[in-house]
């Protein structure tokens, strides 16, 4: 149980990145890092940015990116570094790799079968014209109107 | 002793939902009426049994009773009267009782209420019901007992988490459930239309208003999670994909599905086996939702009573239960006649769209939650999927939904006029246009991605608008016959267009929040401003406060924009003494429908003075994106409330076709 509170008080801080302190004094490179915050994950929290976590090791991620936006690398360049010495467990986007294909071609998948199960339907009875007499009698009963 | 009654009716519970289960299966196969009325009874006794149990719990978290492990653990005595009785569902052991109470309430609701059901539906349904009922509450009793007696009470309670002191989430987890829990009376309903081999528009029709009421409450119950976080959480956020959140949202995309399929089977026999399997996997992510959230497999933010040992348990019933429905899914559906034939256009066609794009929606959302746990298993290769892939793959697929809503309404069943259905849109579509046009010429920065969803947005509410138009044949016919139309409309009519109003006011007030909120943050000396969206923050004073179990530093702020004074926020910093944690109270002022959001930091010492560190959001439209939810919520409410929803109605209507 202790653990769990110590746990649970490291994960429900507050938003630190934008604490004043640690600014890059020029506002657009200082955007650009607030966007890459987002998309990297606080190693030690759960299920953070370190946009949002005031843990000690997201203020230090915080300080490796700033310190690398300052500088001038492109964000890709700062991501690679960023795997290169975590893994891609730091960040919160997975990489479009050969493992992560069924993440993200999955969902494309769903939604083609689904489609190609309806059109499949659709050619191989389709309906006459109108409602029948009937049909329209129930409807009409079924609506209420 | 009045524990050991709660322990009693716990077991009572169990012994009856056997004797439900065992009792109308025999009724069942013996077309016995009788027997089929004293398996309702027992229904009825096991909510009442479930009941008193959980009475007991509630009563032993409100005296404080530490002999009670739950309420030692989970308790304390300095707690406010509403947060001992929210005590009582905020365990493991508490809300899988809760989990019992909801389950074992449905089935007594519809042994009570069902009365025009077909007696072979009716009392196959409630058989499976009560053994649902039986397996949960059989854990319940031996894996998860929250009767059990500590040998040594202590003094004080082990208190609970501050964050979760909060009214909101007093109230969060009773809906959340009622909500979860409700699809399993429409699980058990799949099961019976199974066995009984008909799946016909009396079935559709009893299922709806159960996955109505269901996902009402869910709807609800999401809504006021999301605002706790938003609130409480003390950075503005409102959904974080985080896993726990998505168990949440799997089982609502899938009760939203059904909600939809359910209409097509009810008015034209179409999709009778698709719309089984959306209710049999509607109670199963309930139920996978549960295991994720109670076994504490993903890491999360709300992995508050973890326990593995028991996730195991969960795990087993959630394979056996959902392998078990999907098996006689597999066995009997290919038996099911499909029905009515309908045309590419055509309102059958649309709500078939509708489902392929949640279906993707629910793929989407349960791979990104279940990933990360999959590939580290199989490779040992750790990944994180955030926020970023869900923004990347939900949102184009809820995008494409949300464009083409507003035409499904308008078609006609069987074959629909895709040119009529245009025409009648046209003002829609143009004024969605304006919308977002507007919104990029006039805000600032101007973001195209937001302009485009506040367009959506305004499409949505316009598009259902124009729906209401065309109903009530406005500007066709004289005022006075166009009132008359809508009042006589359906209420079902009117709760589907409310529902799709409050869908588009969600989106106006996610998309506007998310692309035009703006941050500041300041570490001020008393008198410092901090200003953000034009308006100023002044810290007039810090004081000392003592609350019931926390000590806690108020800020005393002053709101100005211009030379309006706009209000006074006092946010707090809060220590709970029990635990030592600190946690934040957030000061809101509510300006129209946005808000100024204030959180008060810590104190600072540098070179003799004291300065805190002000943080103040400004989040437009902020106030939409919980008002948006609560709006579809009352329209299945007042779907639900439709006359021809209403019991034994359907049976005429039947007999009238």
């Amino acid at each position: 149980m202790r653990k769990l509170l110590a746990i649970l008080a490291a994960v429900f801080c507050m938003a630190a990145a934008s604490d004043p302190a640690e600014r890059l004094p020029d506002p657009a490179q200082e955007a650009r890092a607030r966007e890459l915050f987002k998309e990297v994950r606080c190693l030690v929290c759960q299920n953070e940015s370190i946009d949002d976590s005031d843990a000690p090791l997201a203020a230090d991620l915080r300080r490796i990116v700033r310190e690398r936006v300052a500088a001038g690398e492109e964000d890709a360049a700062i991501k690679r570094f960023l795997t290169d010495r975590y893994g891609e467990f730091v960040l919160l986007r997975p990489a479009f790799s050969f493992g992560n294909l069924a993440l993200w071609l999955a969902p494309l998948l769903v939604l083609l079968g689904g489609v190609g199960l309806l059109l499949a339907r659709l050619r191989n009875r389709s309906p006459e014209a109108e409602l029948t007499a009937a049909e329209a009698k129930r409807l009409k009963a079924l609506s209420g109107e | 002793m009045i524990v050991e009654l709660g322990a009693f009716a716990l077991a009572l519970g169990l012994a009856l939902s056997i004797a439900q289960a065992g009792v109308l299966a025999f009724a069942r196969v013996r077309r016995s009426p009788g027997l089929a009325g004293a398996g309702e009874g027992m229904a009825l006794g096991a909510f009442l049994a479930i009941a008193v149990a959980f009475a007991t719990l509630v009563w032993a978290f409100v005296v404080s009773d530490f002999s009670v492990a739950n309420v030692a653990e989970n308790s304390h005595t300095a707690k406010p009267l509403l947060y001992r009785v929210a005590g009582a569902w905020g365990s493991h052991e508490g809300s899988i009782l809760l989990w019992c109470l909801a389950l074992t309430g449905f089935g007594a609701a519809v042994a009570g209420l069902g009365r025009g059901l077909p007696a072979g539906l009716k009392a196959t349904a409630l058989a499976t019901q009560g053994v649902l009922g039986t397996v949960f509450l059989a854990y319940t009793a031996f894996a998860s007992n929250p009767f059990a007696r500590l040998a040594t009470p202590p003094v004080e309670g082990r208190s609970l988490n501050p964050l979760l002191q909060d009214p909101a989430l007093a109230f969060h987890p009773p809906l959340l459930y009622a909500g979860y829990v409700g699809l399993s009376i429409v699980f058990s309903f799949a099961v019976a239309a199974l066995i009984e081999g008909r799946v016909d528009a009396a079935w559709a029709r009893w299922v709806r208003p159960w996955t109505l009421a269901a996902w009402s409450l869910l709807t609800l119950g999401i809504t006021l999670g999301a605002f706790w976080a938003y609130y409480e959480l003390g950075w503005g956020g409102w959904w974080f994909w985080d896993p726990v959140e998505n168990a949440s949202f799997m089982p609502w995309l899938v009760a939203t599905a059904l909600l939809h399929s359910a209409i097509v089977t009810e008015k034209r026999g179409a999709l009778p086996g698709w719309t089984v399997f959306l209710a049999l996997a509607a109670f199963s992510f309930s139920m996978l939702g549960a295991f994720l959230v109670r076994s504490g497999v993903l890491t999360s933010v709300h992995a508050f009573a973890v326990d593995p040992e028991r996730g195991v348990l969960l795990l087993i019933i959630l394979g056996v239960t959902a392998g078990a429905g999907f098996a006689l899914f597999a066995w009997r559906a290919p038996s099911l006649t499909p029905g009515g034939l309908f045309a590419p256009v055509s309102r059958e066609s649309a709500l078939v769209l509708n489902n392929i794009l949640l279906a993707a929606a629910t793929a989407t959302v349960l791979l990104g939650t279940l990933y990360p746990l999959i590939r580290e298993a199989m490779t040992g290769e750790a990944i994180s999927v955030g926020p970023p892939y869900f923004n990347l793959t939900f949102t184009p697929l809820m995008a494409v939904l949300l464009l083409l809503l507003p035409a499904g309404p308008l078609l006609a069943w069987k074959r629909g006029d895709a040119l009529g259905a245009a025409q009648r849109l046209w003002a829609a579509a143009g004024l969605a246009l304006l919308v977002g046009v507007a919104v990029f010429a006039v805000v600032s920065p101007k973001k195209a991605f937001g302009a485009a969803g506040m367009a959506l947005g305004a499409w949505l509410i316009a598009g259902a608008v124009a729906e209401l138009v065309e109903r009530g044949r406005a500007f066709r016919v004289p005022a006075a016959e166009t009132a008359r139309r809508l009042v006589r409309l359906p209420r079902g009519a009117w709760g589907m267009t409310l529902a799709h109003i409050g869908l588009g006011i969600f989106v106006l007030g996610a998309c506007f929040e998310t692309g035009w909120k703006a941050e500041s943050a300041q570490a001020v000396p008393l008198g410092g401003q901090v200003s953000v969206g034009g308006y100023h923050l002044t810290l007039e004073d810090v004081e000392a406060v003592e609350g019931p179990n926390y000590d806690a530093e108020r800020g005393r702020l002053v709101a100005t924009k211009g030379d309006r004074l706009v209000c006074r926020p006092a946010p707090e910093r809060r220590l709970y003494l029990p635990g030592g944690q600190t946690t934040s109270e957030v000061a809101i002022c509510h300006e129209g429908l946005s808000h100024l959001y204030v959180v008060l930091g810590e104190r600072r010492e540098a070179a003799g003075a004291s300065t805190w560190l002000v943080r103040a959001y400004w989040n437009p439209l902020a106030l939409l994106i919980f008002l948006g939810p609560a709006v579809m919520a009352l329209g299945g409410a007042i779907s639900l409330s439709d006359r021809r929803l209403r019991l034994g109605v359907a049976r005429k209507a039947e007999a009238g076709a």
